[in-house]
């Protein structure tokens, strides 16, 4: 029963959550090569201990955000967001309160 | 053994009795009762058949570890099966029956298993039927299900009712600083000091009352005065909840029975509660369990824990015999030695040590016990009903020398007490076995989570109490209070050492000793698994079914481990022990479920013209969450008249349908045309205002996602409609691709399912239909409202809308969509006019109808496993640009020309017919996965006979003149099909273009 600290919304429970996967992959240009696309897609570790993830507040904010989670305590380091542009929306949202 | 009530004390309301039955007997006790405790006094013995042999069971304990005295209550849809007699609360009319027995758990034909128990061993089923010479060599497994079916009528628990469930449960959320588990002294204490410093204190109690082992203390204001400082520091004080298990971040999931002990509840209430309790620290106050040990007969009813002949006693006002031999290895037993006799049993004690503690001696004494050092019970004689005498033996090194015979009707037992570390198990704590104390202690956890009192191996009463203040002193710091500091006291406590003791032998002696008593597994059975190899703990368990009945392990598990050390020769760490899991004890499958049954199973998702379809004689259906109309019958006709008429009535006239539950998105900024470019198969950055465009989205592994048509309103403003089944999908694929991998790209995403509704205007009557219903019937000329266009216009009455000419049907059809409230007004508005020219409603039934005879693809066909090429739909994928899944989509097996592809079916003979998942086969190889499958099936009015969808090896033109079968073994046969292009009617598309 993890509990996940989206940085837009405040501590909720996984469930409001949807998981999406390895956020460590850097995922090709689309024209690049077939290989490039298999090593993305496919070659996947599989990590006991701390893993960058992706995570959705779908029943949220809608917002991904990149989870440091450690696979075998599910214990959370960080939680940040996703698109970097949301960053400088979040400090300034900071400023303004 | 006879039970019988004392005249004075207990915790029973002499002024209250209460009436149940017993097997269909009158039986009568006291509110305050357990079904055991008002049996045991009136006299009735066996209440059990065991699980193999079907030996008499009686109760052996007088809590959640009873392992005997297992039994159905109530009866049709109320009956609750494998119910421990010994925590079931006695209620007004309580309908108790025997299980596993027949015709009777007194007298049970099936006992005859028990003669035959020298063949009925460890993996004696298995061995016998399993793969049967000679019949079965080599031939896997069939007479085995067979036999397995009358296997399992013998060696059974509790029937069940058919019935559905009348009761409804209820799912709750708690939040705490302080969890305490259990309200024993330590637990009291806990919740004590935690309360004293503030802390928000929940205190949960799986018995009806509070106070653990007080209640089997003589004397109670230990136990009311911390209740009422308790409740007046505002504690949540829960009872008849059992913490079934921990989970990560503090979670313990509860189950709290809120009417299981009422003969007639407020129907308002639910049978059970299951909570989610979140808390900051957690105090594991559990305590710990008596065990038994083994000796011949040892299951033989009138055999129990010492303990319990103390609560019987304390609690329940029940003397369990008259005649007791209380066998032990430890210091507890000797106070409830004193308890039994001065309450008139008389009672020999049997200290398997050596020596018994001068002062202990005068004691037992003085309360006219009789006690003899160095003894214990060797074997158990059953007379009528229970035990009728026992041979005792003299301590003889590790072994023991049979002395004299003792009458008795009773034979209280302590082996020794085992820590409950089952709930600190589920956090993935190991418990290390402690040879001092002769148990497995929990060890400390990394998590704020602390074991108090005998849960963690301490087992005098003071210090139990100082180790509850302890714990909740380290907890309230933790969380920032302030407090004194309490030393946890040590582990154990007991004046002289314990002697191990687990299996009593005789040297040239074979006695039937009981490990697991419900299981019937015996200390032969351990050694005979040792014998074969079955030497892992893991293995052991589930050879010989060990600690796997309902009392999972909690009475048998550390003997049975102790005779497999021994028989490997090696120390009980060495062997390990079984990981626990939750649920601690049973939960209910309708407590998991709560209220997310029935029609509150999942959310219902309706369209704001539901009603208006409803008033309009629609037959709804579901489409994943969504309702929608199925078909619109008139008069007397059936699903399938209504389609055939509303199929037809959309190719000769008009025809609405309404198309809400599509997903919709709208799409906007900069970068918009870029985005939909990119993940779009075909090109979409020239699509001009005005205009729409079908796409398919692939995965990145290159296979189709999804289909829809997405609509340019403005420069930098696009509506993307999706398929019904994969909205909310393809929502979530959006939002990744433009926050996780393409943050360059200025584009703003936003459902707008909602908000819009839709309505499919379809049939060559469809224009001259909207040219009654727009302001200006200008804007419906061909010329300015080709195929594929898209206006923004507003209908009579004012009602802005968006319209795009788009065509699942095949026929000239429009797309109609305003805000959602303006829905109903819509449908006023189109319905008179369609009428007026013939029209009709459609539902599903015939949209399915209409979209097989054209070859269109739905989430039947677009089932994650098609390429593009498969669907048929390669010309869709462009090769002047990159997209998601272009360079996957062209691994050499995804471009194999063999595999199956979309294609048309139809019945050789048009008077058959064929179903949706059958398998297409070759004419000459009607086995196995066969060649495809079909996805849709319709009667086709326009053909006038039966068509299908569906995908086969090669496609159409591979199947030229060649004859398939649609092969349907369980519900059709087989049919001889032909295979022909998906596009069954207008191929060229003429109709759409009118
Ligand atoms: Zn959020």
């Amino acid at each position: 029963m993890i509990r996940i600290n989206c940085p837009f919304c405040g501590e909720r429970d996984h469930s409001e959550f949807g998981y999406g996967g390895d956020a460590s992959i850097q995922y090709p240009a689309l024209d690049a090569p077939a290989k490039d696309w298999i090593e993305a897609v496919f070659q996947r570790e599989n990590i006991a201990g701390v893993q960058q993830e992706t995570w959705q507040h779908t029943s949220g904010c809608r917002m991904w955000i990149v989870v440091e989670r450690n696979t075998i305590t599910h214990e959370i380091h960080s939680v940040k967001p996703a698109h970097p542009g949301t960053k400088t929306l979040l400090a300034n949202a900071g400023d303004h309160q | 053994m006879s039970g019988h009530r004392i005249k004075n004390g207990g915790r029973i309301d002499r002024s209250k009795p209460i009436n149940f039955t017993w097997d269909g007997m009158p039986r009568s006790g006291y509110e305050g009762d357990s079904v055991a405790s008002a049996l045991m006094a009136s006299g009735d013995m066996v209440f059990g058949r065991s699980f193999k042999y079907h030996r008499p069971r009686g109760i052996m304990s007088a809590g959640v570890e009873e392992s005997g005295a297992i039994i159905s209550i109530g009866e049709g849809d109320r009956k609750d099966v494998n119910v421990k007699m010994t925590t079931q609360e006695l209620y007004q009319g309580l309908v108790a029956t025997g299980q596993n027995a027949w015709p009777s758990v007194r007298f049970d034909l099936g006992a005859i298993n028990n003669s035959m128990s020298r063949f009925l061993v460890a993996g004696f089923y298995y061995k016998t039927f399993m793969g049967l010479p000679p019949f079965e060599w080599g031939k896997g497994t069939w007479l085995w299900m067979q036999y397995e079916k009358i296997i399992r009528k013998a060696a059974g628990m509790g029937e069940s009712s058919r019935e559905a469930d009348p009761d409804h449960y209820e799912h709750a959320h708690g939040f705490c600083d302080v969890l305490v588990v259990g309200s024993g002294p330590a637990g009291l204490a806990a919740a004590q000091t935690a309360a004293r410093a503030g802390l928000n204190v929940w205190l949960v109690e799986q018995d009806a009352e509070h106070g653990g082992s007080l209640l089997a203390e003589s004397s109670d204001t230990e136990r009311t005065a911390a209740l009422s400082e308790l409740s007046d520091l505002g504690v949540t004080i829960m009872n008849r909840t059992t913490v079934f298990g921990l989970y990560d971040y503090g979670v313990a999931g509860l189950l709290e029975r809120v009417t299981d002990h009422l003969s007639s509840a407020d129907p308002r209430l639910p049978r059970q509660r299951f909570w989610t309790l979140r808390a900051k620290h957690t105090i594991l106050a559990c305590g710990s369990l008596e065990r038994h040990f083994a000796f011949g007969n040892n299951d033989c009813p009138g055999v129990m824990t010492t303990q319990a002949t103390r609560t019987y006693l304390n609690r329940y006002g029940v003397l369990a015999g008259e005649q007791i031999v209380l066998a032990t290895n430890n210091d507890s037993s000797y106070s409830t030695a004193c308890e039994l006799a001065r309450a008139g049993a008389s009672v020999t004690l049997l200290d398997a040590r050596n020596q018994i503690n001068k002062k202990v001696a005068q004691k037992l004494s003085a309360a006219n016990v009789d006690y003899r050092a160095g003894h214990t019970v060797v074997k158990a004689n059953s007379g009528a009903e229970g035990v009728s005498s026992v041979l005792i033996g003299k301590a003889n090194g590790s072994e023991w020398t049979a002395t004299d015979q003792l009458p008795c009707d009773l034979v209280a037992l302590s082996g020794g007490w085992s820590p409950l570390v089952n709930l600190i198990s589920h956090r993935g704590v190991k418990p290390v076995w402690d040879p001092s104390t002769a148990c497995f202690m929990p060890v400390d956890s990394s998590e704020p989570l602390t074991m108090a009192g005998s849960a963690a191996g301490i087992w005098n009463h003071d210090d139990c109490i100082k180790s509850g203040h302890s714990a909740a002193s380290m907890a309230a710091k933790s969380l920032g209070k302030e407090t004194t500091s309490v030393v946890m006291p040590a582990t154990g406590g007991w004046n002289s050492p314990i002697k191990p003791l687990y299996e009593v032998t005789v040297p040239g002696k074979q006695f039937k000793g009981f490990v697991d008593p419900q299981h019937d597994v015996t200390c032969e059975d351990i050694r005979l698994a040792h014998r074969e190899g079955f030497v892992s703990v893991e293995h052991l368990k589930r050879y010989t079914t060990l600690g796997m009945a309902t009392d999972q392990g909690k009475v048998g598990n550390i003997i049975g481990i102790a005779l497999m050390a021994e028989a490997l020769g090696c120390e009980i760490p060495a062997v390990g022990t079984t990981t626990f899991r939750p649920p601690y004890t049973p939960i209910s499958i309708g407590a998991l479920s709560g209220q997310s049954v029935g029609a509150h199973f999942r959310p219902l998702r309706r369209t704001p013209m539901h009603n208006w379809n409803l008033v309009n004689g629609a037959t709804m259906t579901e489409a994943g969450l969504w309702q929608r109309p199925w078909y619109f019958a008139r008069g007397v006709e059936t699903i399938s008249s209504a389609y055939i008429r509303e199929a037809t009535t959309a190719r000769k006239s008009v025809a609405l349908c309404d198309v809400t539950s599509l997903g919709k998105i709208a799409i906007q900024g900069p970068d918009a045309t870029e985005f939909l470019n990119r993940i779009y198969t075909n090109p979409f950055a020239k699509l001009p205002i005005g205009k729409a465009r079908y796409g398919i989205m692939l995965r990145d592994d290159g296979f189709v996602m999804d289909d829809g048509t997405t609509w340019r309103l403005g420069e930098s403003d696009y509506f993307m409609t999706t398929t019904t089944a994969h909205a909310a999908k393809v929502m979530v694929w959006l939002e990744e691709l433009l926050q996780t991998r393409w943050h360059d790209l200025k584009v703003h995403v936003t459902t707008v399912s909602e908000q819009w509704a839709g309505v499919a205007v379809a049939g060559p009557k469809s224009r001259d239909t909207l040219l009654e219903c727009v302001e200006d019937p200008g804007v419906m000329e061909n010329a300015v409202f080709p195929f594929m266009g898209v206006i923004e216009t507003t209908l009579k009455g004012g009602i802005p809308c968006r319209i795009a000419r788009i065509s699942f049907s095949g026929e000239m059809a429009y797309e109609v969509y305003v805000a959602s409230d303006f829905s109903p007004g819509l449908m006023d508005l189109l319905w008179p006019i369609v009428q007026s020219k013939d029209g009709c409603l459609y539902g599903t039934e015939a949209l399915g109808a209409l979209r097989i005879e054209k070859g269109h693809v739905t989430g039947a066909e677009l089932d994650g496993r098609v390429t593009i090429e498969d669907a048929g739909l390669g010309k869709m994928a462009s090769p002047n640009k990159s997209f998601i899944g272009s360079a996957l989509r062209n691994r050499p097996d995804m471009q194999r020309h063999d595999r199956p592809r979309l294609v048309g079916i139809k019945p050789v003979d048009h008077n058959f017919t064929f179903h949706a998942g059958a398998i297409l086969c070759s004419e000459d190889k009607v086995e196995g996965l066969g060649e495809g499958w079909i996805t849709g099936v319709t009667h086709s009015p326009e053909l006038g006979h039966w068509i299908g969808l569906g995908y086969i090896s090669g496609g159409h033109e591979a199947w030229y003149r060649k004859r398939a079968i649609a092969t349907d073994p369980v519900r059709k046969g087989n049919v001889e099909v032909e295979i022909i292009s998906p596009h069954m009617i207008d191929p060229s598309g003429s109709r759409m273009y009118g």
